[in-house]
């Protein structure tokens, strides 16, 4: 049985359809690449996934239990995080009290405080200070240790080298590779495409709502990724 | 080629804002075929639908909840005491008094506006606490005890009645007449647009600061005009009464059941307080128990009200102050 | 000599209004919202006070003890029923909804006690009447000291649940980021019925206060909800919590002092000093712009 199944998913801004039709199914362990445009649906599926955005129509099942109508507080003790895109930290909040509040309620596991520190040693400094000071690659740092503190299933990650240096995209990858190692399922959106497809063993790429592409990273062309990527295949097809 | 034109007069709203004159006209008839109870009774009705169109414009098209517009009813209804004990005639008094709460407004509206919210709501109401205190001070309007209006004295009193009838029909008509004019304008587009999203209308170019001026202070002179009226139709006043907060509940509760934002919400809802008042306005605490559930009942469930229920159900609008997309299928209704 | 006795009147009145503040400093720090009704959930715990102590003859501090459990009950009830929904619909309704309620409860106290002013001082026994003569012009009153110290007290507890505490740091989470919360395993909705029935708790305090120092009648509340919202504003509505302490302690001086010019003036320098607040610069920097995008009002509580 799969970890996470989505059937016929729709999430809506108002009128706006934001994610239509969606079906996917990911297995324990597996390592999901999301990519797409800005406003493909990539944030909203994610949240939809968190359970952050109410769906219209379709269901979302993990492991077989049907948790469409499950609110997020309680999808993070079934096992589901989510690294929401810019961070969102507690910007009042000190970085150790933003990785303690996350594990009020945790399953229980091997992601204690101290096992995050040790998977991002830059933390270990700045435990006392107000998360709002933070830089961009330790902010994401902490948001990561954040959610790892609930001791996730099925780790989502909504951009995660934006606004970042490459030198901090480096670490954060690495310590992903540990979670990962360690059995996590994944789900990654990422502009960079060469590192997520690089770190992901299937991609799939969304445009307007819609999966318009599917495949492991080595074998989708480069051509094959921009069409999909910008819609041309399909232009192409309703001019001709 | 298929196209659209803006329509901003449907045959429905041509009719009934032509109706809507007509009526005007008819009920300045009513003190000559009807009886007195009538004419005070439709009175106390017209000033009801003044406070209510006046704080819908605040709240509705503004976006600011006053709980304070009792400041300026107070102010309007002691202006023209003030007025009456210099000599001039009250009803000149009344006239003067709507354009003393205008003035006054001004430097007000520096003080309030620069909070929202619920921040701008107390603000209002610590000002008009503030100036019914003060009045309270003032031994020659009457001070804590209160006082009356008897320089109306000189008129026979239906003919008083008449008068403060004819005055208050006049000046809500003027004041409904302002708030059409304004939300036709291109005020008005903007005002809507502060009202959906002020930070993305600023970004557009309406001047937030200036509409919600613009606003304050014509719901400023609005309540100073039914401020007036109302001394003139009771004749009594004190401070703890003219100034009560109670007005505030009054407003709400009309523009909230008639439907907020709308142009004929808040009259419905005048309407309707008004029977109420007449069936329950005796019962002192249960009527404004009951005012006070509605009020939450419809804050909760029915945001939109009656009439934006309505509106909602049928497109219905009879006021024209929206535009209407028509869709067109040909190209000469396109240019017409 | 009268000058100084006048200002530590006015820092014991201070207490006081510190007291009905915090409740509504917290609610507007974590939930934004400014409950209206605030100042009559005060006259209510008073009221009910009232109530139990005509069948019961002890002192209003022993009736606090089945009253306040009972008032942070309908904290919660308010919380579910009301301010929750409110809180979702938009930024008008929790202000109509809250003024609605308190139109409702101040007519419902004077349906049912009547409109005759209230106090509970006669029953406190010696501790309303004692007093400490520090000199011939300058006296303390042990009822104010009591009701200062309990202020103090009570803005030290909070400070130490929010900054101590995981529930406390919960709430300071969803205060800041509700949304986030939720995607870290905060019940978010269950925070808010929490902060709620505290701040509720602590306006019970304040009408035991208000019962004992002064008097009450059914529409006193309002009055008490301008004050305590007067004393947030002086103090800087936004920044820390102690802030509604120090604010209200501003008032109750600028009141007596007021109250030395002229007696009639006390309440209206306490108007006159926060409209000046509000023109002042501080004052506009006063207004919260967005939810996120000041710092939270729970902010010097942390750390």
């Amino acid at each position: 049985m799969s970890l996470l199944t989505l059937e016929g998913l729709d999430l809506r801004h108002g009128l706006l359809e934001a994610v239509r039709g969606v079906s996917l199914e990911l297995g324990e362990g597996e390592v999901l690449a999301l990519v797409g445009a800005n406003g493909a649906g990539k944030t909203t599926l994610l949240r939809g996934i968190a359970g952050a955005h109410r769906p219209a129509a379709g269901r979302i099942l993990l492991e077989g239990t049907d948790i469409t109508r499950v609110p997020a507080y309680q999808r993070v003790r079934m096992g589901i995080a989510l690294v929401p895109e810019g961070r969102r930290l507690f910007a009042n909040l000190t970085v150790e009290e933003n990785l303690l509040v996350a594990a009020q309620r945790a399953r229980r596991g091997g992601w204690t405080i101290d096992a995050v520190i040790e998977a991002f040693p830059m933390l270990e400094a700045l435990r006392r200070q107000r998360a709002a000071t933070l830089s961009g690659g330790e902010g994401q740092a902490a948001a990561i240790g954040r959610a790892l503190m609930t001791n996730p299933r099925l780790l989502l990650l909504d951009e995660v080298s934006l606004g970042l240096a490459p030198v901090a995209v480096d670490a954060v990858y690495a310590a992903l590779r540990a979670v990962i190692a360690a059995g996590t399922t994944v789900l990654l959106v990422d502009q960079d495409f060469t590192r997520a497809a690089g770190l992901a063993d299937r991609v799939v790429c969304m445009l307007e709502g819609r999966f318009v592409l599917e495949g492991k990273g080595s074998e989708l062309t480069r051509e094959q990724i921009t069409d999909a990527y910008f819609g041309l295949g399909r232009a192409m097809a309703v001019a001709g | 080629m298929k196209g659209a034109r803006i329509q901003r007069w449907t045959p429905a709203s041509l009719s009934f804002t032509s109706g809507f004159g007509l009526l005007i006209v008819a009920l300045a008839f009513v003190p000559v075929v009807m009886g007195a109870s009538i004419v005070q009774d439709l009175t106390t009705l017209l000033i009801l639908v003044l406070m209510a169109v006046m704080w819908n414009a605040l709240a509705g098209y503004g976006g600011l909840v006053s709980v304070g517009q009792q400041a300026y009813i107070g102010l309007g209804a002691y202006a023209t005491l003030w007025c009456a004990l210099q000599g001039i005639n009250p009803y000149w008094g009344m006239v003067i008094a709507t354009a003393f709460c205008a003035v006054v407004s001004v430097p007000l509206s520096f003080i309030v506006l620069r909070f929202r919210g619920a921040q701008f709501a107390i603000g209002t109401w610590v000002v008009a606490e503030a100036i019914g205190i003060y009045i309270s001070f003032d031994n020659q309007l009457g001070a804590g005890t209160g006082t009356s209006l008897s320089q109306l004295d000189r008129y026979a009193p239906s003919t008083r009645e008449h008068i403060t009838y004819w005055l208050t029909l006049g000046l809500t008509a003027f004041f409904v007449l302002l708030v059409f004019v304004l939300l036709r304008s291109r005020l008005g587009a903007s005002l809507q647009a502060i009202r959906d999203d002020e930070e993305a209308a600023a970004s557009v170019g309406v001047r937030v600061l200036a509409g919600k001026r613009i606003l304050f202070i014509l719901a400023a002179a609005g309540c100073g005009a039914a401020g007036a009226m109302t001394i003139a139709n009771i004749l009594f006043i004190q401070p703890t009464s003219i100034f009560s907060v109670n007005y505030s509940a009054f407003m709400i509760f009309m523009v909230l059941v008639g439907g907020l934002g709308t142009f004929e919400g808040p009259i419905i809802g005048a309407i309707i307080l008004y029977f109420i008042q007449q069936q329950f306005g005796n019962d002192g605490t249960w009527y404004l128990i009951g005012l006070g559930a509605t009020a939450i009942i419809f804050a909760l469930l029915f945001p939109r009200g009656i009439w934006g229920m309505l509106e909602e159900r049928t497109g219905l609008r009879f006021m024209p102050v929206g535009y209407r997309v028509k869709r067109t299928t040909t190209d000469a209704e396109a240019t017409a | 000599m009268t000058w100084v006795n006048d200002v530590v009147q006015g820092i014991l009145l201070g207490g006081y209004y510190g007291i009905i503040a915090c409740g509504l400093a917290l609610m507007f720090g974590v939930m934004r919202i400014i409950n209206l009704a605030h100042g009559d959930i005060a006259v209510l715990g008073a009221f009910l006070m009232y109530l139990l102590l005509q069948h019961w003859s002890v002192s209003p501090f022993i009736a606090l003890l089945p009253v306040l459990p009972t008032m942070i009950l309908f904290g919660y009830v308010l919380q579910r029923l009301i301010l929750q929904r409110s809180l979702r619909a938009g930024i008008l309704t929790p202000l109509l909804a809250t003024f609605g309620l308190s139109i409702v409860i101040q007519n419902a106290l004077e349906q049912g006690f009547g409109p005759d002013v209230q106090s509970l001082g006669a029953q406190a026994g010696s501790i309303v009447t004692a007093a400490w003569q520090i000199n011939s012009q300058l006296s303390i009153s042990a009822l104010g000291g009591l009701i200062l110290g309990t202020a103090v007290v009570i803005y030290a507890a909070l400070q130490l649940y929010l900054s101590r505490t995981t529930s406390g740091r919960q709430m300071r989470a969803a205060a800041e980021d509700p949304d986030t919360a939720e995607l870290v395993g905060i019940n978010s909705r269950a925070v808010y019925a929490r902060a709620t029935a505290i701040a509720i708790g602590i306006a019970t305090l304040g009408g035991l206060a208000l019962a004992l120092r002064s008097t009450f009648q059914s529409y006193s509340g309002p009055d008490q909800l301008i004050f305590a919202f007067e004393a947030v504003v002086i103090g800087g509505l936004g920044s820390s919590l102690w802030g509604a302490l120090l604010g209200g302690i501003v008032l109750g001086v600028a009141q007596t002092i007021g109250a030395q010019i002229n007696p009639e003036w006390s309440i209206l320098s306490g108007h006159i000093v926060f409209l000046l607040v509000l023109i002042s610069p501080r004052g506009g920097l006063l207004t919260l712009r967005s939810r996120r995008g000041a710092r939270s009002a729970l902010s010097g509580a942390g750390a």
